[in-house]
């Protein structure tokens, strides 16, 4: 019998089954940030011990200050507080817990596969939605919320309902300038942001296959933003290159029996999806989404839509609501918008070769608008500044700064100014995600830093690199 | 967790699709203590000004809706990220049932575990029932968990479905910790035998 990465992880992990078909799921590794507070507080009111405290692994990252790994940067007491009861609850458990202070630390989906806490096969949560990122690597990873997380330190276990299995297959090489981030954006505008609900997704195709890590992590990462309970891809070569010598990854003679479980993993050929999607990636230009719904994407070469022209009355509704939010012309050419900050990080787009995309573009000319940098780890930072990246950017006008989830949450106080606009290399363009009355436009780290110099939406592709 | 059974309420219909839960509960108040009650916090942006007044035009500040027990949306309610503090703040404002085209999948979970009863309707049956609340401002629908039903004020009837697992926890109030725990020997054993297939996965240097 032909079967799926899906379900050959689920298998793995499935301790029994409930009398209604929800299946009591095993949890490999369990990631914890700031934000599991609420979590560890439901456990402590009932007295309930952690059940698997080494295979928890955290460090903080939605409200730390980007301007100092000080605790004492972090000027909300609210946001402080979840930070230092991450150390008290970690240390009180025995939890591995990347400190502010740690060299290690970072935003949790871009730590776990750095450290190689995250490998393939396994089931990995998180209390956060950007959870699906880790399928990149092969794992079967997604985000709960704070009960089935409590769930989660009380048992190492989730009931879940299997998913449906949707292949996404993308074919061709991308075009000079077109990204990891384009992909994905391209595909949610395809399938809508709802479009893989109930859905695990895993990419395929010669396009991811020729992928490195980090840009099938963003692939991933966006997942969530098309609705669908998983993102996954095949480990292959690539995977295992990527994962050998990492600090959490298997050594020696473990190693290899780690690598004869991966290499079962992919996909069996005959193994059959609920739904095939396929797209044509060498056809795709830079992405940059208009609109408050990550499915508002459009090749940058394109226009704003015009309301008038929408035949359908709800969705011309929410054209002009959107519009008349994002503070829009109909038509208008996206080269058109001017932007009035930019911010690149992020869980999506914050990696080593995020950053070195971006300073290709900031070596050419001068940032004539705000522009934030905030790597996606301690360990990028360190790596970046190796390699002379936060000179590139600092003689390009742009702020290099500490790790964390800063601009793409807000919860830090790095945030968007009411009614400003920001070309962001994060995840979501939601209504007053990047601050009250913010006007986010997706992009990817290339074309964030050329809006950065010209401030503007710009195509990359004219910069010429 | 508050069992759910029958429950008439005023339904106040809320037109907007894509409503994310960055609108729901936006992200500045996530980190509140749970027990101090997160009502004030729910569609913040949406209801209030910066200054606190209210916003007039919102559905939640007119006076039938106010009350509010149910809300009928549109497509793709609750999409985005993984925040239990969206449910928690529809539940301590004193709406109990979404009914949506779609829901967002987190979203949908979190909220069977915070007492919240989402209804997927198809959304044709979401338009009609909007129609009917704004003709009829204050008008209430019953949402029969036991029978899977919701009945508009017209009387039509539409069913809709619900894993049993998740439909007992709600009907009887129950978390599902203590239902789990009833089967600590086979998680033990699955644990062990797990424990001997991964063994790489406990074997690392902190």
């Amino acid at each position: 019998m032909s079967k799926t990465l899906y379900e050959k992880i689920w298998e793995a992990h499935a301790i029994l089954e409930g009398d209604d078909g929800q299946t009591l799921l095993h949890v490999a590794r369990h990631v914890a940030h700031d934000g599991s507070s609420h979590a560890f507080g439901f456990l402590q009111d009932r007295g309930l011990p952690v059940r698997r405290p080494d295979q928890v692994f955290a460090t903080p990252d939605h409200g730390v200050s980007t301007m100092s790994h000080d605790v004492t940067a972090i000027s909300d007491p609210e946001q402080r507080r979840v930070v230092e009861l991450l150390t008290q609850n970690t240390k009180k458990f025995g939890i591995v817990h990347f400190a502010l202070n740690d060299a290690r630390q970072g935003i949790v989906h871009v730590v776990g596969p750095e450290q190689g806490i995250t490998q393939p096969g396994m089931v990995l949560v998180c209390g956060d939605s950007h959870t699906s990122t880790h399928g990149a690597l092969g794992a079967l990873a997604f985000g709960l919320g704070a009960s089935d997380i409590l769930h989660v330190l009380a048992t190492q276990a989730t009931w879940q309902r299997r998913a449906k299995t949707m292949r996404i297959t993308v074919e061709g090489k991308l075009a000079f300038g077109v990204t990891a981030k384009d992909v994905i954006l391209a595909i949610i505008a395809k399938i809508g942001a709802n479009g893989a609900a109930g859905h695990v997704i895993e990419y395929a195709g010669s396009t991811l296959r020729a992928m490195s890590i980090e840009q099938r992590l963003t692939v991933c990462n966006m997942s969530i933003e098309a609705g669908a309970r998983a993102g996954m891809v095949a480990p292959d070569e690539t995977t295992y290159a990527y994962l050998k010598g990492r600090p959490f990854a298997p050594k020696a003679a473990q190693w290899d029996k780690a690598l004869a479980y991966w290499r079962t993993l992919p996909s069996d050929p005959g193994a059959v999806f609920d739904r095939e999607v396929s797209l044509d990636a060498s056809q795709l230009a830079p992405m940059v989404t208009w609109g408050n719904s990550p499915e508002d994407a459009r090749p940058v070469t394109g226009n704003v839509p015009d309301p008038q022209a929408e035949q359908d009355p709800e969705r011309r509704a929410y054209l002009l609501r959107t519009l008349d939010y994002m503070g829009l012309t109909p038509g208008m050419a996206l080269t058109d918008i001017r932007v009035d900050q930019v911010f690149i990080g992020s869980c999506t787009n914050a990696r080593l070769e995020d950053l070195r995309a971006a300073s290709e573009i900031a070596k050419r000319g001068r940032a004539v608008i705000p522009a934030l940098v905030v790597p996606g780890s301690t360990q990028v930072k360190l790596a970046a500044e190796a390699e002379g990246l936060d000179r590139i950017f600092r003689d390009a006008g742009f702020e290099w700064r500490e790790s964390g989830c800063s601009m793409c949450v807000g919860m830090n106080g790095d945030l968007v100014g009411r009614g400003k606009r920001c070309a962001s290399t994060s995840n979501r363009n939601f209504i007053g995600r990047q601050g009250k009355e913010s006007r986010t436009h997706l992009l990817s780290p290339a074309m964030a830093a050329a809006a950065a110099l010209t401030g503007r939406i710009t195509d990359v592709r004219e910069l010429g690199v | 967790m508050e069992p759910f059974a029958v429950l008439e309420g005023i339904a106040a219909p809320l037109d907007l699709s894509n409503v994310d839960t960055d609108q729901i509960l936006p992200a500045r108040y996530l980190r509140r203590p749970r027990k101090e009650g997160y009502q004030t916090f729910l569609f913040r942006d949406r209801r209030f000004r910066e200054d606190g007044a209210e916003i007039p035009e919102f559905v939640l500040n007119q006076a039938p809706f106010r009350k509010a027990r149910i809300l009928v949306a549109d497509r793709n309610f609750g999409g985005g990220s993984s925040r239990e503090q969206a449910p928690w703040g529809l539940t301590d404002y004193g709406i109990r049932c979404v009914i949506a085209a779609d829901f967002g999948d987190i979203f949908y979970f979190n909220s069977l575990k915070s007492g919240l009863l989402p209804v997927q309707l198809d959304i044709a049956a979401c338009v009609a029932l909007r129609s009917q609340l704004h003709t009829e401002p204050g008008a209430t629908l019953r949402v029969d968990l036991p029978n899977q039903a919701v009945t508009g004020p017209d009387g039509a009837t539409y069913p809709f479905k619900i894993d049993a697992f998740r439909k007992r926890c709600l009907l009887e109030g129950l978390d599902d910790i203590g239902l789990t725990l009833r089967h600590d020997s086979a998680i033990t054993a699955f644990e062990q035998a797990y424990r001997r297939r991964f063994e790489w996965l406990f074997d690392y240097r902190r």
